[in-house]
């Protein structure tokens, strides 16, 4: 225990008798307490930090330290191509790597000046698997959110449930996670056999698994308390810390990106836009729970798209000068180019050879000038800040992501609570520390 | 080389001559005349179309001498904005009624190591929710001096992105409430994002072959 007197006594935890030092803060008069809470702490999503002052049970101040998890995704993507960029940004919110990929994509794209030359089968299976993805990301957020308030059953039935997606975005990528599908131009390969039939059958089951879950904690007396004007956050203070997604949303502002500034044809979907008036935990929790169960209907029509009219075209832009050269397909060791592209390249035209090499090794050129795309995350607005100097790689790509902004609101909806409520107020935020520190 | 019969070309700047990768011997891949420029200095004008238009016709008036240049690219407008005059033109575009850019969406940083006396650039992307439209706001300082500042004031969301542009390239912005590092260890040296700092890495062995570290590949740009 150290007892340096530089403002005040200072107590310190480092694996002493717990005994000893209770003994110690019992006989102090100072009530003030400074808690750090994280990085490791299991409620913290990631290795979020934060510095705790109480007054006994009241948080008077929250600050929350980030970096932890920094791995210079920007800094890397600087030293690789346009395509290989979007191995590393799916690595960002892992949660929702779809997201990551399609801003990414997007921002190329419209640098490119291709963004409506992007085939309109890709860009039905992009709204499909981000929707696929919002829901697997708003059954994790509900899923630890649960456990964190003490509650295991909403966990296990949130990654039940995710483990659903999942299995789809393993049949259909090859990958669960981070999974690099969504490529400038379309997407990396088309749905295989079966999927078609396999995302018809889970959504026959999700329904009901959604209702399930609002069963057991929508009016669950213990769930709402510990909900229920917990973390307030009004539509000023979402502006002004510039908080977007859920939050903005339970803060009762119907802005959706999806909606107000379509993309990737969603304006050709039908779906609403769930909204709550009551700015809090609780509130988040429920537009949550409701726009999964929209995602569920966008992903019926563009189910419906793709086993229908887009049914056989092409996943991937036209232009032999941009769109990856070979298919994919699945071999004994995994999904790789297809035979009879190696066949071709390697047998019959040194010319396409030529071209493979060029664009897998040298990769496209895209004009100089700076593009900024944008899709609604299941946190938040994702935004991705993409900038050219000419060349085959990215001078500088920046991530607007969601978490990083919205973790900002932790001082504003924590501090005069109690202690136990941030970790609500912490969970309500969804953040995640891949996509913060990035 | 010449351009003689290529007219209308701009001479410089040459960002680089000859062929990709051949820096330390005698080029034999016959491509030594290949010239590489810089792309040229966007500056827009009149109409911008779109909605640029009555963004511009509300913010002009206002500021005559704090916009250097307005580029209209790819269905996006920035303003480059003189950095001095920041804070003001930022607080107009948020409370004019014609204006009404209520949600920031922070700060992104950019290193131009070549554009001498404003190497370092802060770009602010802005969103109308009133108006559902969205503008670019650029600010440059110099490698030297590098001040710009702060917005906080303005846009309290702001607070941990000038914080990052901080971090990550040096930008000092004047007026913040606590300008620290965030992503980097409060030690750290060096801003990472900057064009001058490595990237870093050892090379790998991989099946007898060395594969060398991703800064020291050869580079087609």
């Amino acid at each position: 225990m150290s007892t340096t007197e530089t403002e005040g006594r200072i107590y310190d935890v480092a694996g002493q008798d717990w005994d000893e030092l209770v003994k110690a803060v019992s006989e102090s008069s100072d009530e003030r307490l400074v808690v750090n809470m994280g990085p490791q702490h299991p409620s913290t999503h990631g290795v979020l930090r934060l510095v705790l002052t109480l007054d006994g049970e009241t948080v008077t101040e929250a600050r929350t330290v980030i970096g932890y998890l920094h791995t210079g995704i920007e800094k890397n993507m600087e030293y690789r191509t346009w395509t290989q960029g979007v191995t590393f940004v799916t690595r960002m919110d892992y949660l929702s790597p779809i997201f990551n990929e399609t801003a990414y994509c997007m921002g190329v794209e419209k640098l490119l000046g291709i963004t409506d030359r992007i085939p309109e089968r890709a860009q039905a299976i992009r709204v499909m698997m981000m929707e696929l993805n919002r829901i697997s990301s708003h059954l994790v957020a509900i899923a630890t959110f649960g456990m964190e308030l003490g509650a295991t059953t909403p966990m296990l039935f949130g990654f039940r449930e995710r483990e659903m997606v999942l299995d789809l975005m393993e049949y259909i990528t090859g990958l669960r996670m981070n999974m690099a599908y969504v490529r400038p131009g379309g997407v990396s390969v088309d749905l295989p056999a079966g999927a078609v039939d396999k995302i018809g059958e889970f959504l026959k089951i999700m329904p009901g698994r959604i209702k399930e879950m609002r069963k057991l904690l929508d009016e669950n007396p213990v769930y709402t308390r510990r909900t229920k004007d917990v973390a307030y956050l009004d539509l000023t203070g979402c502006m002004a810390l510039g908080v977007t997604g859920p939050m903005l949303r339970a803060a009762g502002l119907p802005w959706d990106l999806r909606k107000s500034q379509p993309y990737c044809g969603y304006e050709t979907y039908e779906f609403d836009v769930p909204t709550q008036n009551t700015c809090d935990v609780y509130g988040r929790y429920l537009v949550r729970m409701a726009e999964m169960e929209e995602s569920l209907k966008i992903i019926e029509q563009a189910l419906d798209r793709l086993s229908g009219p887009l049914k056989g075209l092409p996943v991937m832009i036209e232009d032999k000068k941009i769109g990856w050269p070979s298919q994919l397909a699945l071999g004994p060791d995994g999904l790789g180019n297809s035979p009879d592209h190696i066949a071709h390249i390697m047998g019959s035209s040194m010319e396409a050879l030529i071209h493979h090499f060029k664009l897998v090794t040298e990769g496209f050129r895209v004009p100089a000038g700076q593009a900024y795309a944008s899709v609604e995350s299941p946190r938040g607005e994702l935004g991705a800040h993409v900038v050219s100097d000419g060349g085959t790689r990215p001078y500088r790509v920046h991530f607007r992501d969601p978490s990083f902004t919205n973790l900002q609101a932790v001082p504003a909806t924590c501090e005069g609570g109690m202690v136990a409520d941030v970790i609500s107020a912490v969970a309500s935020i969804d953040p995640v520390m891949g996509g913060v520190d990035r | 080389m010449t351009t003689e019969n290529l007219p209308g070309l701009p001479e410089e700047p040459v960002v680089r001559r000859g062929m990709f990768g051949v820096k330390d011997s005698g080029d034999t891949s016959g491509y030594n005349r290949l010239v590489v420029r810089r792309p040229p200095k966007l500056s827009s004008s009149r109409p911008y179309g779109s909605y640029f238009d009555e963004v511009a016709d509300a913010l002009e008036p206002a500021f005559p001498d704090a916009i250097e240049r307005v580029v209209v690219d790819r269905g996006e407008i920035t303003f480059h904005v003189r950095r001095e005059r920041l804070p003001e033109v930022m607080r107009h575009l948020r409370d004019d009624p014609a204006l009404r850019f209520e949600l920031s969406l922070g700060v992104s940083g950019v290193h131009y190591p070549d554009e001498t006396g404003a190497e370092l650039h802060a770009v602010y992307h802005l969103c109308s929710i009133t108006h559902n439209r969205r503008i670019r706001v650029e600010v440059s300082c110099p490698d030297a001096d590098p001040h710009i500042p702060s917005t906080v004031q303005v846009y309290p969301t702001h607070d941990w992105h000038e914080r990052e542009t901080y971090d990550f390239f040096g930008i000092i912005f004047d007026g913040h409430p606590a300008l620290t590092r965030i992503e980097m260890p409060d030690d750290w040296e060096g801003h990472p994002q900057r064009k001058d700092y490595p990237l870093g890495g050892i090379p790998v062995e991989y099946r007898g072959a060395e594969v060398p570290a991703p800064d020291r590949r050869r580079s087609y740009s």
